[in-house]
């Protein structure tokens, strides 16, 4: 295969320390991935193999423990995402790396079309071209148009989760993380999804999805990264910290 | 995100009392005091080190006496630091804030810093009206005209959701949430390059905490003022800062972006006040 991959993943891990019950959980193990540029990478395996974890770790919402995250920007720069500067993640996240995930935060009084128009309004595309894409996504991944103007925070799972996807998807970044995007999705609107992703693909998005359904994996992974449970399991050390009980 | 900075503090330091040279040995989180048991000075802020650029919201966060106010009295002239170093970079100049004149701090105070204080009062000239407290800003800058100073005073209001026909009346009538607003328009009178926030939203009722912070992230939209947060509220760190320092007994014991302060500290303070604030 001659495409380079815009990340690569180079022994993963991810050790909690839990100082207040002193003890250490790991949670992901030397992990090995790469994402390409058009192609799907599906992250499985079973619960507690640290799946949503090494997304994290890739977004930097966790700090790994060790290992190299490297990606290379739309410049052709090669960072290493678990080392670089704060305000190059804040920028990175802003124009080329994007989260899909199962919650959603949102401002009480931001209307659902605002919030899934919001990443294209902060590259500079005109409010209303913007809020025009917005609605069409949404009415794509069937929310109904009432909820449109009414903020998300109210919304159940499977609304929220749309709202989620199709803001992730309308910004079309160089890499999009997706952890389940369709876990409370029914059946129509996963089909949907899986048209969606495919489009999105063909942009030239490279992807890293976690699926736990493996009809979704057949008919949207390019390549499969199997993860296992870590083998060391939670140890409990000494808890020298200066708390007064 | 243009990464220009507005603002790069080293190594500052506020000791109140004469001090010693124990003072900095023997306090901070590791002595849980900010106390010196040797000389008895108290240790507000020691070794505080940050940037910060253009757009971006840091939060300072931390318990009572940990510094986090400390830290911006020092930077809007309030205090005068002890030791340490913060460059001011503004309009292509720089300035070294703690070697300015009183004329040149007076000048950054009234112009390109704005600050916003819990307490209204401290923000807030009390003796004048909603609308001529504004004006008072604007005056000390470069506006004299009363009809446009009058217009800008009417403009911000609007921005800040007061209703106009009040700003005739003294801020007493207003209500808390209300008296934050004026003092919010009035710090963004002049358009300020840095603006500083000390717990803005702390002793309000929750919806109008929720309405003030939808105002201050509708500015960060809309302008490309830097911000500092300072709050002990995890709340209003989650929604307004991009990044966020931890404070403890006068230093900083863990900073990072926001949400990976928040999912995975790794600080064992840390961890135990985002653990009892969930």
């Amino acid at each position: 295969m001659n495409i380079q991959p815009i990340l690569e993943v180079e022994d993963f891990s991810k050790t909690f320390i839990l100082h207040e019950q002193g003890k250490s959980l790991p949670s992901s193990q030397s992990v090995f991935l790469k994402a390409f540029p058009g192609r799907l990478t599906a992250l499985i395996g079973p619960t507690g193999a640290g799946k949503s974890t090494v997304l994290k770790g890739i977004y930097r919402t966790y700090l790994p423990t060790s290992g190299r995250i490297m990606f290379t920007t739309g410049q052709g720069q090669i960072l290493d995402l678990a080392l670089a500067d704060e305000h190059k993640i804040l920028e990175l996240r802003q124009e080329e790396i994007g989260f899909v995930t199962q919650f959603l935060h949102t401002l009480p009084r931001q209307s659902t079309e605002d919030v899934v128009a919001m990443p294209l309004i902060k590259e500079g595309v005109p409010h209303d071209i913007a809020l025009e894409k917005a609605r069409d996504i949404l009415g794509k991944l069937n929310l109904p148009e009432r909820l449109w103007a009414v903020s998300p925070a109210t919304f159940s799972g499977g609304e929220k989760q749309r709202v989620n996807l199709a803001r992730g998807l309308l910004a079309q970044p160089r890499l999009l993380l997706l952890d389940e995007p369709t876990a409370s999705l029914d059946a129509k609107t996963t089909d949907r999804v899986i048209e969606l992703i495919q489009n999105l693909k063909e942009t030239g998005t490279a992807m890293i999805a976690i699926f736990h359904d493996m009809d979704l994996v057949k008919k949207l992974a390019d390549d499969v990264v199997k993860l296992e449970p870590p083998v060391g399991t939670e140890h409990f050390f000494n808890s020298n910290t200066n708390e007064v009980a | 995100m243009t990464n220009d900075k507005v603002l790069q503090v080293r190594n500052l330091s506020k000791v109140y009392g004469k001090g010693c040279s124990k003072c900095f040995e023997l306090t901070g989180p590791e002595h849980n005091t900010n106390i010196c048991p040797h000389c008895g000075s108290v240790v507000a802020a020691h070794d505080i080190s940050f940037d910060l650029y253009k757009g971006e919201i840091l939060g300072i966060m931390g318990e009572s006496g940990s510094g986090k106010s400390t830290a911006v009295k020092n930077l809007f002239f309030d205090e005068i630091p002890s030791s340490g170093q913060a460059i001011f970079f503004d309009e292509g100049k720089q300035y070294d804030l703690f070697n300015l004149n009183a004329q040149q701090k007076r000048h950054l105070r009234n112009h390109r810093f704005g600050m916003v204080y819990q307490n209204p009062h401290l923000g807030l000239n009390f003796n004048v009206s909603a609308g001529g407290n504004i004006a008072e800003r604007l005056l000390m800058s470069q506006l004299s005209n009363y009809q446009e100073i009058r217009e800008r005073a009417i403009e911000l209001l609007h921005r800040t959701e007061v209703l106009t026909e009040r700003m005739d009346e003294m801020p007493k009538n207003f209500s808390g949430g209300m008296q934050q607003r004026v003092q919010i328009a009035k710090a963004l009178a002049t358009n300020p390059t840095l603006l500083f926030l000390d717990e803005v939203t702390t002793g309000l009722d929750l919806s109008v905490q929720a309405a003030i912070l939808d105002l201050i992230m509708e500015i960060q939209r809309e302008s490309e003022t830097a911000m500092i947060a300072v709050t002990h509220d995890l709340g209003v760190i989650r929604l307004l800062a991009g990044r966020t320092i931890v404070m403890k007994y006068g230093r900083i014991i863990e900073s990072g972006l926001t949400d990976q302060i928040l999912e995975d500290p790794q600080d064992a303070y840390t961890q135990r006040l985002v653990a009892s604030a969930l």
